[in-house]
């Protein structure tokens, strides 16, 4: 069942086209993972492989076999087959113990093997004596768990993990990453995810599809897609504050990264060489005047995109030609600086903030 | 002996209340969840401008219903269950059972739109997630119904609320007949106009802690059921 293959899929609601003649295949026990920005068309696309939506046009098939959507059974019996995690955790309101039996009762199993497979589970996901507690009750991190623990425990053969870690703190982004390749190398898992962060997709996928606009730009290892980008993949890229450049170690212990245009970026690591960094938005402080504080590296730029992202804003800062930096603020704070475009502003952000691969 | 007859006046006439609003609410909720249910389901699936028209229909109408004036409840009744009327031949006017069509027609129009709310809301996101889990329709259906428990335990405790603090209908339909009809609301209007206070107070206390309760359970209800 595993090998999924996605053949000419187009995806339609009242009139806009959110996936356009979409191809690919996964292969067996393979992480294939599917970058791209908001509103890419990567969540329509799990949908449907999960069969929880019907394609407009174009078809699925898992080992070879058609997707017939006209039977409730097959529908039924095929995504029984299939785990799969939403970017929101939905729990229902019972104790963990039953929010994670429930995909095993379904199918009918035993009292007593349902409580064996749930223990094994909870101690994969690292919850283990949170039986009892009702899922509702639970910290985002540990919910998110709690719904990856109910889409492994019947062992599927493919799973399907939209965004796992999107709304997650670091500590509990790392477990559901561990869990990810664990599962995929004991299992032989395959895997299909989704993400907009690049390292991510780095660590963990042995190949991947740049999905933009509701279209495959490419496909291929990470390399073959952003060694020799096309040209949204780089704007991608950029969103997400990826920078390449030349790094030198200094006497301090630290490293120095010449960016090109002048731009000198100072980080905590140690290393020589050719490298690729990433800052993430949000640790990047906006002010309107030069700030002194500890953060090594400050630079001055205009704002010359702004994007609103729900509860806060994307700006990008023009620092020098073609490097842009994103930055991630409050609405309140974008209002109480009076900022728009063109303004002038400072960005700064500490040496231990810029990540490596 | 006079202390004797207001206790036992008090008992008769709050059990009456009990058990007139308690059979209504119990029918009500057998008609009426399964009712408000299968429209709650019924909402996420009307894409069409057809269904979808049906569907405001049909929700306006619940919605008035909910608001439906007891007094006019009680006309209708009435009217419908008097010796001319088409149900006359029954001989049902003036008796408990006539007070608790009355209610009855009130409560089913309330826990209808409380269940099928509470059942909408949760609909979409359980469903799916319960389908993704391997669940068929029907398990999945299930499921939205446990979850949405709540909600149907509340549209129950509402009715149940205002069927017995209800006074227009059953003093039209029931006829306020003492030892007989009176109940906690029509027994404080009759005593009230008669200068009977200790009496009227008395019934008002009742009532009011009735009142108490529901509420207290309501809150917990709600509390219990809070999702983040």
């Amino acid at each position: 069942m595993p090998t999924v293959e996605v053949q000419n899929l187009s995806k339609e609601y009242s009139g806009r086209y959110v996936l356009k003649d979409v191809n690919f295949s996964v292969k067996n026990g393979e992480i294939f993972v599917l970058v791209g920005p908001n509103g890419a068309g990567k969540t329509t696309l799990l949908r449907i492989i999960d069969l929880l939506e019907e394609p407009t046009s174009g078809r699925v098939l898992f080992d070879g076999q058609i997707v017939d959507y006209s039977s409730k059974k097959d529908m039924v019996a095929l995504r029984r087959k299939i785990g799969m995690v939403f970017q929101q955790a939905i729990l229902f309101n019972m104790s963990v113990f039953d929010n994670v039996a429930y995909p095993l009762k379904v199918r009918g199993e035993s009292e007593c093997n349902i409580k064996q497979k749930v223990k094994a589970v909870l101690k994969l996901v690292q919850l283990n004596g949170f039986e009892r507690k009702n899922a509702l009750a639970l910290s985002g991190g540990e919910a998110q768990r709690v719904a990856i623990a109910q889409a492994l425990v019947t062992e599927p053969n493919l799973l399907l993990l939209d965004e796992p870690t999107a709304n997650l703190d670091p500590k509990n982004a790392s477990i559901v990453e561990e869990i990810i390749s664990h599962v995929n190398r004991e299992r032989q898992t395959t895997i299909i995810m989704t993400t907009h962060n690049m390292f991510q997709a780095e660590n963990l996928a042995h190949r991947l599809a740049f999905l933009n606009d509701g279209k495959i730009e490419s496909v291929g290892t990470f390399q073959d897609v952003f060694g020799k980008p096309l040209k949204p993949v780089k704007s991608f890229a950029r969103l997400e504050n990826v920078f390449n450049g030349v790094s030198k170690i200094t006497a301090e212990g630290t490293s120095i990264i010449d960016l090109g245009n002048g731009l000198k970026i100072e980080a905590a690591f140690k290393k020589a060489g050719n490298v690729r960094l990433h800052v993430p938005p949000e640790d990047i402080i906006l002010s309107t005047q030069p700030l002194i504080s500890s953060a090594r590296n400050t630079f001055e730029g205009r704002i010359t995109e702004i994007s609103d992202m729900e509860h806060v804003l994307k700006l990008k800062v023009k620092i020098a030609e073609n490097k842009n930096f994103t930055v991630q603020i409050t609405k309140r704070s974008f209002n109480e600086m009076q900022l728009n475009i063109g303004s002038k502003v400072y960005i700064a952000f500490k040496a231990s903030s810029v990540q490596t691969s | 002996m006079i202390e004797d007859t207001f206790w036992d006046e008090i008992w008769n006439i709050t059990t009456l209340s009990l058990r007139v609003s308690g059979t209504a609410v119990l029918i009500g909720a057998l008609i009426g969840v399964p009712i408000g249910t299968i429209l709650g389901f019924r909402q996420f699936k009307g894409k069409r401008t057809l269904t979808r028209f049906v569907d405001i229909m049909l929700k306006s109408v619940i919605n008035t219903f909910m608001g439906l004036p007891p007094v006019v409840v009680g006309l209708v009744v009435y009217l419908l269950f008097t010796t001319s009327g088409p149900f006359g031949w029954l001989g049902l006017l003036y008796t408990p059972t006539a007070m608790m069509i009355t209610q009855l027609v009130m409560v089913v129009p309330i826990i209808i739109g409380v269940t099928m709310s509470a059942v909408g809301s949760v609909e979409k996101s359980i469903r799916e997630r319960a389908l993704s889990l391997g669940a068929t329709e029907t398990q999945a259906a299930w499921l939205v119904l446990r979850e949405a428990r709540m909600g149907v335990l509340t549209s129950i405790i509402v009715a149940f609320g205002a069927a017995v603090s209800e006074v227009g209908g059953i003093m039209i339909t029931g006829g306020n007949v003492r030892w007989w009809t009176r109940t906690l609301t029509t027994a404080i209007v009759v005593e009230t106009e008669l200068g009977n206070f200790t009496m009227a107070l008395t019934l008002g206390a009742i009532l009011l802690s009735m009142a108490f309760g529901i509420n207290l359970a309501l809150t917990i209800v709600q509390l219990k059921g809070a999702r983040r």
